[in-house]
């Protein structure tokens, strides 16, 4: 059984302004995580990459589809499931500055895992707690301790939230764009330490719209496009023989030191930036004295487009039929 | 997993990487990868505020002013020579003896004064606290939740605000034998709160998408507790000079009640006072110590209040201080 | 026509004193050079790159001169400096695309940008829907707010507004940051070829991001703490780079084909030094795994092969040697 089973996955928003229509953030995702395995989300802006994350971590639900945890469904998950599912599955975001409170010190992430989880622990078995766990994402704990965070870096900022995923032991970390707003220089350090706790048996949703990440660390890599997945494989597959259009484009695309931009088909026609055409659904018959809003978005009748169906060319390698 | 991931994790450290001594200075490090170059933060922050604080004049000059006309409320019953009751000889002009005179009815006015400008500041401060706290419990509440709980506070905040409140007050006040300030304050606060609950409302709204939150979330916190520990102190700033601005309309209105023969009926007021000027011709027979007085008073609490106030503005946000 | 700076050095005030953010900086441009200036956050880039146009109210001078097209620019005066931007030096800041006013059409920022530099639009309204069509947009662009374009579409429509008078020289700052991998190809593509059709003749292309100016620039300057650490060619740095600095954070670069199996990257121990009071001698003296005595002073920008700059004690013993 996986760690994380993520099955047919939609989310729909309902956008006003100047056109009333559904925006489809994601459209019947489904894909497994197991213990021990890094899975690469790749995907531009608007891929639905981080609302998939979000749904992952119950910060959204989904409009259709499943998440399930060690083979329980996270969406019936009340108040106590739901704490219990935090202490095996955290989440740690893009920008390091925005994840912590400005008007407090940056260890009082540490003291909100400690009132929650560990209420009942003697100060100094958690103080050594909060030590053995800084230590393993390579911080000095003189460093960072007692500081407030626009007096640390990004780079040590990011490693404090995994090192407070690592105080509840947790089984499951997704991490959204976690190096982006990192230098160059620390940027490789907070990936290698993924890859240790990825060996030490935890398993890790990347999400990313950089490939040499992705190439880097995963095992596996799901390339997301306007809510779908267009293809999916082991990471060496992927990089190796794309098989999707897209996922050619993209690697063409990508800056390298050391080989140059072939110049290939208009780089501009196949540029991803055109966003998913609005699309509207037909409304369904209007029922008198309903309330309006997100509860009709579950029905039946608005589901989003089919997505593309996933064809297996290799063991393991899927990817989605062209138009 | 049987070993604790920390221990795990720290087995596979890099033994190579050495943990440079961070020199304790703040530095531009501290800002995000991407970000203007070389722009540091005092690490003290409260010492920040002293500091623009002291030197703003509006907030300074606001402050004092405001300060005098308080220990005129607290210490001027004290040394009045004469107290509310005693009877004099009706409309002497300012004297040695009577400070301000006397009125209509041979009451020292100074007397009436320096008691009017208390029950004026008990009654502000009541109506702004009831204000406050109803406003503010909405407010998070509806920030917080959203959705159709939302839309039902929306809806009773509007009514609530086109309720004519002189009317009500008027209808109120007939049922009522007697009208304590009390009551007014309390009559104030259920007709202002509207307003607050608006701005808390919307500012809830921004806070609530922060990723701070989301960490809170991901903790297991409950919402009461992120509500009251994570949003509403990013809010302080705000939320004070709301109850400041709350503070000198609520002192405005109770005196524009009071000047319409609304007021309380058993304690004098600034507005009480004004009222029975009106009512007994002081204007006509020239007898200025007993109208311009208290009106004077008031308008300089008020504006006082209000300087004070875009003083603290310009203090919290830094993009309005001048050179 | 070339650009020339010399022992450039700007400050930022502070309630704690000056922070010295550019300290004596000295380089210089060829015509129709496209050079890439890169470093980590912190390192003074972006206010070299700004001072150069425009010192705002928080930037002091603190001595040194530009040089464009053999005039030297008189950056200190506010004023003076007006005739100069956007028609002989421009800048594309940073976040650049996040401040398009969303109230106003494209059009209509324009005229107001031309405006404020005594252009008519009407002038130049047939030049700028060529140059649209050239940057692969089509002309209802121009019709459009802000926030109908994607992220690629503001930028693209930035840099072209930014150049619509054909400035000397071009200030990039982090123009590709916020991109999708293939908006950030078709900027960096957009750059090459204004200055192929010589709407621009110079740029200077701010950025943490070694790779993008592997593929669009002909030279590259490092800088590390509000000092240069190294210039040559991209080939150069790229392949064959001196500097210690420049030679670490090229190996901590993960590439498309380069997995953590085949060995593990390493990053650089440390952090810059704040720059409030900074060490003397060489400022990369703490991290440097080739640190000498001889390093406890500075040691001065020069060049050590043609075309190669380089601030080091170490390689300016070995090429003595």
């Amino acid at each position: 059984m996986s760690l994380l089973s993520i099955d047919g996955v939609s989310k729909l928003y309902r956008t006003g302004g100047r056109q009333q229509g559904i925006t489809t953030a994601l459209r019947e995702v489904s894909f497994d995580i197991d213990q021990g395995e890094v899975v690469t989300l790749i995907g531009e802006s608007g891929s639905g990459k981080t609302t998939l994350g979000r749904v992952v971590l119950r910060l959204t639900t989904p409009t259709s589809g499943s998440v399930r945890f060690d083979g329980d469904d996270i969406s019936g998950f009340r108040r106590a499931d739901l704490r219990n599912y935090y202490r095996q599955a955290q989440g740690v975001f893009q920008d390091p500055f925005s994840s912590y409170n400005p008007i407090y010190k940056a260890d009082r992430v540490f003291d909100l895992i400690r009132d929650e989880y560990f209420s009942h622990m003697p100060r100094r078995e958690w103080d050594a707690k909060i030590e053995s766990a800084l230590d393993a994402v390579s911080l000095n704990p003189g460093d960072v301790l007692n500081r407030y965070p626009h007096q640390l870096s990004g780079g040590q900022l990011q490693r404090m939230l995994i090192a407070r995923a690592l105080l509840l032991e947790v089984r499951l970390l997704v991490a959204d764009e976690v190096i982006s707003m990192l230098d160059a220089s620390t940027r490789v350090d907070v990936l290698n330490l993924l890859v240790r706790l990825k060996r030490a048996g935890l398993g890790i949703l990347f999400i990313t719209h950089d490939l040499s990440l992705g190439n880097y660390l995963s095992d596996r890599t799901v390339i997301l496009r306007h809510g779908s997945i267009v293809e999916t494989g082991p990471t060496a597959s992927v990089f190796g023989n794309p098989l999707h259009s897209y996922t050619r484009m993209l690697l063409a695309a990508v800056p390298q030191l050391h080989k140059r931009w072939q110049p290939a088909t208009d780089i501009r026609a196949t540029e991803s930036h055109a966003p998913a055409p609005r699309e509207r659904l037909a409304p369904a018959p209007a029922a008198k004295g309903r309330p309006a809003a997100g509860t009709r978005l579950r029905s039946a009748r608005n589901r989003p487009p089919a997505a593309p169906p996933l064809a297996e060319h290799e063991p393991g390698h899927f990817a989605a039929e062209e138009a | 997993m049987s070993e604790p991931l920390i221990s795990k994790a720290a087995d596979f450290a890099n033994p190579e990487q050495t943990l440079t001594p961070v020199p304790d200075v703040v530095s531009v490090a501290g800002t995000p990868a991407g970000s203007v170059a070389g722009a540091p933060v005092t690490a003290d922050g409260r010492g920040e505020f002293l500091h623009y604080a002291l030197r703003n004049r509006k907030l300074v000059f606001g402050l004092a002013l405001e300060a005098l006309f308080v220990i005129a409320a607290v210490v001027g019953p004290l040394i009045s020579p004469h107290n509310l009751t005693a009877y004099f000889l009706p409309h002497q002009p300012p004297s040695a003896g009577h400070w301000l005179g006397t009125d209509y009815f041979g009451h020292d006015v100074f007397a009436q004064l320096v008691n009017g400008l208390r029950t004026s500041y008990l009654v502000g401060a009541l109506g702004a606290l009831c204000a406050s706290a109803i406003g503010m419990a909405l407010g998070f509440i509806a920030g917080w939740r959203g959705g159709l709980l939302d839309d039902v506070l929306q809806m009773v905040t509007n009514i609530i605000i086109m309720m004519p409140s002189l009317v009500l007050l008027i209808v109120i006040g007939a049922y009522l034998k007697t009208r304590g300030l009390v009551f007014e304050g309390v009559f104030i606060g259920l007709t202002t709160w509207p307003w607050v609950a608006r701005a808390v409302r919307a500012q809830t709204f921004t806070l609530r998408s922060r990723e701070f939150v989301d960490l809170a979330r991901l903790s297991g916190r409950r919402p009461a507790r992120i509500v009251l520990a994570d949003i509403a102190p990013n809010m302080a700033s705000y939320l004070f000079l709301v109850v400041i601005l709350l503070f000198g309309s609520s002192m405005l209105l109770a005196a524009s009640y009071d000047f319409l023969g609304l007021g309380p009926t058993n304690v004098t007021s600034l507005g009480t006072m004004m009222n029975q000027a009106n009512e007994w011709s002081a204007l006509l027979l020239h007898t200025w110590w007993w109208f311009v007085p208290p009106g004077v008073v008031l308008t300089g609490m008020v504006a006082a209040l209000l300087i004070a106030n875009v003083g603290l503005d310009e203090v919290f946000n830094p993009k309005l201080r001048g050179q | 026509m070339s650009v020339k700076v010399e022992n450039l050095s700007i400050a930022y005030r502070t309630l704690s004193g000056d922070v010295r953010a550019v300290d004596n900086v000295s380089f210089a441009l060829r015509d129709g050079e496209i050079m890439g200036l890169a470093g980590e956050s912190g390192c003074g880039k972006s206010t070299l790159g700004n001072g150069m146009i425009y010192l705002d109210g928080r930037m002091r001078h603190l001595g040194g001169r530009i040089e464009l097209d053999g005039a030297e620019l008189p950056i200190t005066d506010g004023k003076a400096m007006r005739s100069y931007r956007m028609r002989k030096i421009s800048l594309v800041p940073q976040y650049a695309m996040s401040a398009l006013n969303p109230t106003r059409k494209i059009s209509e920022l324009t005229t107001d940008l031309l405006r404020s530099h005594n252009v008519r639009y009407r002038d130049l309204a047939e030049e700028m829907r060529r140059r649209i069509a050239l940057v692969g947009l089509d002309d209802g662009v121009l019709d459009r707010y802000s926030f109908e374009l994607s992220g690629g579409m503001r930028q693209r429509v930035t840099i072209v507004l930014s150049t619509l008078l054909d400035p000397s020289l071009l200030i990039a700052d982090e123009v590709t940051s916020a991109l999708d991998v293939s908006s950030q190809r078709a900027v960096g593509e957009l750059l090459m070829e204004f200055r192929d059709r010589k709407f621009v003749r110079s740029l200077i292309v701010i950025t943490h991001d070694l790779s993008i100016l592997a593929e669009i620039s002909d030279s590259i300057m490092i800088m590390y703490a509000g000092r240069l650490a190294e210039k040559a060619d991209t080939d150069t740095i790229v392949n064959a780079p001196l500097h210690p600095y420049t030679q670490l954070l090229l190996a901590s670069l993960p590439e498309v084909g380069i997995r953590y199996e085949d060995g593990a990257l390493t990053g650089i121990p440390g952090r810059p030094p704040s720059l409030s009071s900074p060490p003397a001698g060489c400022r990369f003296r703490d991290r440097c795994p080739f640190a000498m005595d001889r390093c406890a002073s500075e040691p001065a920008f020069e060049e050590v092969r043609p075309g190669h700059y380089v601030a080091c004690w170490k390689v300016k013993e070995e090429a003595a040697a």
